[in-house]
């Protein structure tokens, strides 16, 4: 019998049907906008630089729902486009993230001593940096480019999942049963696969969510400051910059973007914030 | 150890922090580019000019002599001159830091007050209306983009109703009354980007003092409500709601580059900007040199405060 | 009885589960407290019995709530009050000793300004009045420096003096009913009987009625006059003091009795010499101290033996150096000084040297079971792991042998497929007693296994252990601060004190009228089931710890 399979089945059926309306709604907009983006070039009803108009700032019309942007480009299909790849690049940058500031974390967490030490003392130092000026830093010197982009903000998001995952660990380090896994010989690697891992799983798929949404957020601020996704390409952040005239016009071309982005990450929200409150503790009635 | 040596000890630790930092500016900014004297010079670089220049800058000096001298000079005030047009950058940072000061303190003095008060409303009724209203306005608040508030407000009351400018330039001869008229907007722009966090995480920690056996101790004592949450709560939730408040300073940070962007507002933050998109080098050195040692300063000053403020270290065994 | 000071009458109190699904957790309990009288609610953990002392001061903890009943002060009933008249009862009439007093204070106020904080805000008395009244208490308390204590904070002062400090602020009102939920518990047995006499001083002085919540039925001998015994928040037994402890009418009443903390009538007969067997464990002048230098010494010079088929019992109190000891020997630490032998053989200081076999035979079970089982594991994996790392069988081979070692513990073997969590507290230590089999130890070194358990699971536990020994021939080494448990199943034992074995040998040789003075204290600490023992076991006490310093 696959013991493991059973339990993650089990829990997902346990927490389907503990989602609240609200969380459902955000994790079926979530599921909606993943397969919107992936599936871009589909959807859109234009090219993602294909000009149809010389107009810039075009009311919508049957032909364009969203009316066109200042270089007379469909807003929709860009903006399914730009959806795309800021779903990209906040996925690849979290991934990475957590993959160095799991590994990092629980590393130093199983090893303690002065690998712990060094390395938190590392990161610690990190984290003195505001993390737009360690970007800014980067990007005046190597110039922005996807990959600068996606690997500076990762290093970035890694300084923060580090902290918290090596936290996580060293809590459940400190448990009597991992001392009897010591006790019994076992060697890190097992213990931090069999007996870490499946206790902080729950704290760190919250902390994914939060990195995600705040790597959209960030991305999306430096694409606007025009030093994140550079034109031709574009993600929303980039739209936003792009149509920040159209307010002046009277159209609002440039909400489109930035509405996606507060939704995306709305929902993310919603639904970490639901995952952290399962586990929650209540207080008493009379305050 | 005793509060002194704590304060010391974490004097000295903010002063190293500060030292890394600077090596890191300075090893960031001068030897990822390749070659400032090419990124000066770009198509027409020859190697005689090339040499000139690296002579004329100093680059041919071993790595930590330049170093040495960049903090030395920094540390004067000498911050060198732009390399896009030759302009002393101590006077444009002198001029701007101003209004990046004014923006950024307005910002602070609406923020934190309106945020605390915010937080401990929502923290005394957990899952009471106002809990709720607060908790999943500020949900949705920290989900936006830094820019998405100062973008509608533009549209509402710069375009749609014409009663405030929508981009923030400042005139020497501007009064009292103007500069509130440019202010408003980004000021209300970015206090949003701080408010939400702020009012989640100060929730969160009254709550967590809240839930602590001394609070129910004296709920059972019989305290009356208001004396409970003042004069039980407060003083324990004090130390982590200063923490709360720094680190959402330190937002500010990226807050005031974007909103200063988006308002062409003539500070500190749209310098840097400019400069990183010019790759002007000097000035993003000073520009970073002078955001990270105010995030550094600030961290310092919040950790010192909530050792004060914690009785189990005023008053030790 | 129309002049009962306060009379509960069919309480119930539910709780909400997840998912919102309501349990009663307390079930139609009814009882009175007269004037001038100590009622005892006594349960195990579950039993409901906090929940009811707290319905007494009209207040449900979070997740609770009151579904039902009466519970009347002098004819005030508490549950229809309005919050600020209810704060009034609780600041004069109603107080409460917490459990835990180190938790409850408030860190960021001094003590006085907490104990008397409701006098002076109700306006009842002065400032002044109310300081001296203070210290008066701390006095009555037998509190050191009785005029300065309450200057300080509460991290500043000792655990035991916090539980007498809170009582003092519990009494500063005169109230008429004092409500004391195991305020005793989280101490050390020897600083036990002390607060508990200050306590049982004062209610008798001030004539207080009390409700006096426990889950130790020696200890409330000592203080009540009724007893309420409660098992899963319903009412078993009712009686006076002298009637349960004499004559219990019902079996859960007796039961507990039996399981009660009491030294053993005769101890264990000593082994049969047997020729010359070298000792299967041998710890030789072995020290040790935690910080990088091992500056702060936890151990010294301890010798200590374990032979083939015995049971050695290792006693201190928390400070002792007694589980620092258990974590030598298992390598979970490293000693500064001596050595460690196993059948004659040197163990390597630390466990990542020792050979595979070497850690087989040495087991560590843990003291509390909820922590020691990984919560995301099923049984089958935490008992299969052991068997599979140190006897190489396949996982189909060892799941086969998880069911042999339930049956062994007593446990169904459907228990292979369910997580800690879904197990009680007792299945757990069986679980974690089954882990340390599942190696087939020659040792298994239990640290205070009994100790989290209620009594009557603690003896079961027992029960197994030494079942477990007569079958399959192991050793323990037992390590607890109960002196009474230990005397029950040990064949000989080791007192610790401040890092040393003071006296160590067969319990009998031990265990003698002229023993150290400290083994003595720890003997007095053990609670005798007649109701002047408490005054005669503080007098011997004072005598004793004189002699100790």
């Amino acid at each position: 019998m696959n013991i493991d399979n059973y339990t993650w089945r089990d829990e997902l059926r346990e927490a389907i049907s503990d989602l609240t309306p609200g969380t459902a709604l955000c994790v079926l907009f979530l599921v909606a906008v993943i397969v919107i983006g992936a599936l871009a070039p589909v959807i859109a009803p234009y090219g993602e630089g294909e000009i149809l108009t010389n107009n810039s700032f075009e009311p919508p019309s049957t032909m364009m729902w969203l009316g066109s942007d200042y270089l007379g480009r469909d807003v929709l299909s860009r903006l399914i486009y730009g959806v795309r790849i800021t779903l990209f690049l906040a996925l690849v940058i979290t991934f990475l993230s957590f993959l160095a500031g799991v590994s990092l974390g629980f590393l130093a967490a199983a090893f303690g001593g002065w690998v712990d030490n060094w390395i938190s003392r590392l990161n610690d130092a990190m984290l003195s940096f505001p993390a737009l000026m360690l970007a800014l830093i980067v990007i005046n010197s190597l110039g922005s480019s996807l990959v600068v982009l996606v690997f500076t903000v990762a290093f970035i998001d890694m300084t923060r999942v580090f902290r918290v995952a090596r936290a996580l660990a060293v809590n459940v380090m400190v448990m009597d049963y991992v001392e009897a896994a010591v006790v019994r010989g076992e060697g890190k690697a097992w213990i931090v696969w069999h007996e870490v891992l499946p206790n902080v799983l729950t704290p760190l798929a919250a902390e994914f969510g939060i990195r995600f949404t705040y790597a959209i957020l960030f991305v999306s601020a430096l694409s606007f400051l025009g030093l994140g996704v550079q034109p031709p390409q574009s993600d929303l952040g980039v739209m936003v910059k792009e149509n920040l005239q159209a307010i002046l016009y009277g159209e609002y071309t440039t909400l489109y973007p930035a509405i996606g982005i507060a939704l995306i990450a709305i929902s993310m929200n919603v639904f970490v914030d639901w995952l952290l409150q399962r586990s929650s503790a209540e207080l008493p009635d009379e305050i | 150890m005793s509060l002194l040596e704590i304060l010391g000890k974490r004097l000295i630790l903010g002063a190293a922090t500060l030292l890394f930092v600077s090596v890191l500016v300075f090893l960031g900014t001068e030897i990822l580019p390749g070659d400032v004297a090419h990124a000066i010079l770009g198509q027409g670089a020859t190697p005689e000019l090339v040499q000139q220049i690296r002579e004329r800058l100093g680059l041919n000096e071993p790595l930590h002599m330049r170093y040495l001298v960049w903090l030395g000079n920094f540390l004067s005030g000498d911050f060198g001159t732009s390399l896009a047009n030759g302009a002393d950058i101590g006077t444009e940072i002198a001029r701007r830091s101003k209004n990046t000061i004014i923006l950024a303190s307005c910002t602070a003095v609406i923020a934190v007050p309106l945020s605390v008060l915010l937080g401990l409303a929502a923290a005394v009724k957990p899952g009471g209306m106002v809990d709720r209203a607060i908790s999943s306005t500020s949900l949705a608040l920290i989900s936006f983009p830094d820019f998405l508030v100062a973008v509608v407000l533009v549209t509402v009351f710069a375009v749609e109703l014409r009663w405030l400018p929508a981009i923030a330039s400042i005139r020497p001869s501007y009064d009292l009354l103007d500069w509130i008229r440019v202010l408003i907007l980004p000021v209300t722009g970015l206090t949003f980007t701080i408010l939400a966090h702020m009012v989640r995480m100060t929730r969160s920690a009254v709550l967590n003092v809240l839930a602590s056996p001394a609070i129910e101790m004296a709920l059972l004592k019989g305290v009356p409500r208001r004396r409970l949450l003042l004069r039980h709560a407060l003083p324990n939730a004090l130390g982590p709601i200063i923490n709360v408040v720094a680190l959402n300073l330190a937002y500010l940070i990226s807050g005031v580059v974007v909103i200063e962007t988006l308002f062409n507002f003539p500070g500190l933050g749209r310098y840097m900007v400019e400069a990183v998109t010019n790759r002007d080098v000097p000035i993003v050195q000073t520009c970073a040199m002078i955001f990270c040692s105010f995030y550094v300063l600030l961290n310092m000053t919040a950790d010192i405060l909530s050792i004060v403020a914690n009785p189990r270290v005023r008053y030790k065994k | 009885m129309a002049d009962s000071l306060l009379k509960v009458r069919n309480l119930e109190v539910s709780a909400r589960g997840r998912k919102g699904r309501e349990f009663s957790i307390v079930d139609n309990i009814s009882f009175d407290v007269q004037k001038g009288e100590v009622i005892a609610l006594i349960g195990e953990s579950g039993s409901g019995k906090t929940t009811i002392s707290l319905a007494c001061l009209g207040y449900s903890r979070p997740g609770c709530h009151i579904t039902g009943g009466s519970v009347l002060l002098d004819g005030i009933s508490l549950l229809e009050q309005p919050l600020p008249k209810l704060q009034e009862l609780r600041g004069k009439d109603i107080t409460y000793v917490a459990q835990s007093a180190a938790a409850s204070f408030n860190g960021a106020m001094t003590i006085n300004d907490q104990v008397i904080e409701m006098p002076v805000i109700t306006g009842s008395a002065t400032r002044q009045d109310a300081l001296s009244k203070a210290t008066r208490l701390y006095k009555e308390l037998e509190l050191p420096d009785p005029e300065n204590i309450g200057k300080r904070y509460p991290h500043q002062v000792s655990g035991g003096q916090l539980q007498r400090l809170m009582a003092a602020m519990a009494m500063i009102s005169d109230p008429r009913l004092l409500i004391l939920d195991e305020p005793t518990t989280a101490l050390d047995v020897t600083t036990q009987i002390e607060v508990l006499h200050a306590f049982k001083t004062l209610i008798q002085n001030h004539n207080a009625s009390a409700i006096y919540v426990t889950h130790d039925l020696s200890l409330v001998a000592q203080v009540a006059d009724h007893i309420l015994v409660l098992k899963d928040g319903k009412m078993v037994e009712y009686g006076a003091t002298e009637q349960i402890i004499s004559v219990p009418r019902n079996d859960y009443t007796r039961e507990l009795m039996a399981a009660t903390h009491l030294m053993p009538e005769e101890f264990h007969a000593p082994p049969l010499v047997t020729a010359q067997e070298p000792p299967l464990l041998d710890v030789r002048n072995v020290s040790a101290g935690y910080g990088p230098k091992h500056e702060f010494i936890a151990l010294r010079g301890i010798d200590l033996t374990v032979k083939s088929g015995e049971t050695v019992g290792v006693i201190g109190e928390s400070g002792s150096g007694k589980t620092t000891l258990g974590r030598v020997i298992s390598g979970l630490m490293n000693a500064a000084k001596g050595g460690v032998f196993l059948n004659g053989q040197r163990l390597a200081n630390h466990v990542d040297r020792r050979s595979r076999d070497e850690l087989r035979q040495i087991q560590f079970a843990f003291q509390m079971a909820d922590v020691a089982l990984n919560p995301r594991q099923r049984v089958n994996k935490i008992l299969s792991r052991p068997i599979m790392f140190y006897h190489g069988l396949r996982r189909s081979e060892a799941t086969r042998e998880v069911a042999r070692l339930l049956e062994r513990v007593d446990l169904p073997s459907s228990f292979a497929w369910r997580f800690p969590p879904e197990l009680s507290g007792g299945q757990r230590q069986r679980v974690n007693l089954a882990r340390a089999l599942a190696a087939r130890p020659s040792l298994i070194i239990c640290d205070e296994i009994t100790s989290a358990l209620d009594t009557i699971v603690a003896q079961q536990i027992l029960d197994l252990l030494e079942s477990l020994q007569d079958d399959l021939g192991l050793s323990y080494m037992f390590i607890t601060h109960d002196i009474a448990t230990v005397t029950r199943i040990s064949d000989r034992i080791a007192v610790m004190r401040h890092g040393e074995i003071v006296a160590q040998g067969l319990v009998d040789e031990v265990l003698t009228q002229d023993c150290h003075e400290y083994t003595q204290l720890l003997l007095n600490s053990v609670p005798e089931m007649r109701t002047d023992w408490l005054d005669e076991a503080v007098t011997r006490r004072r005598k004793l710890i004189a002699a100790l310093s």
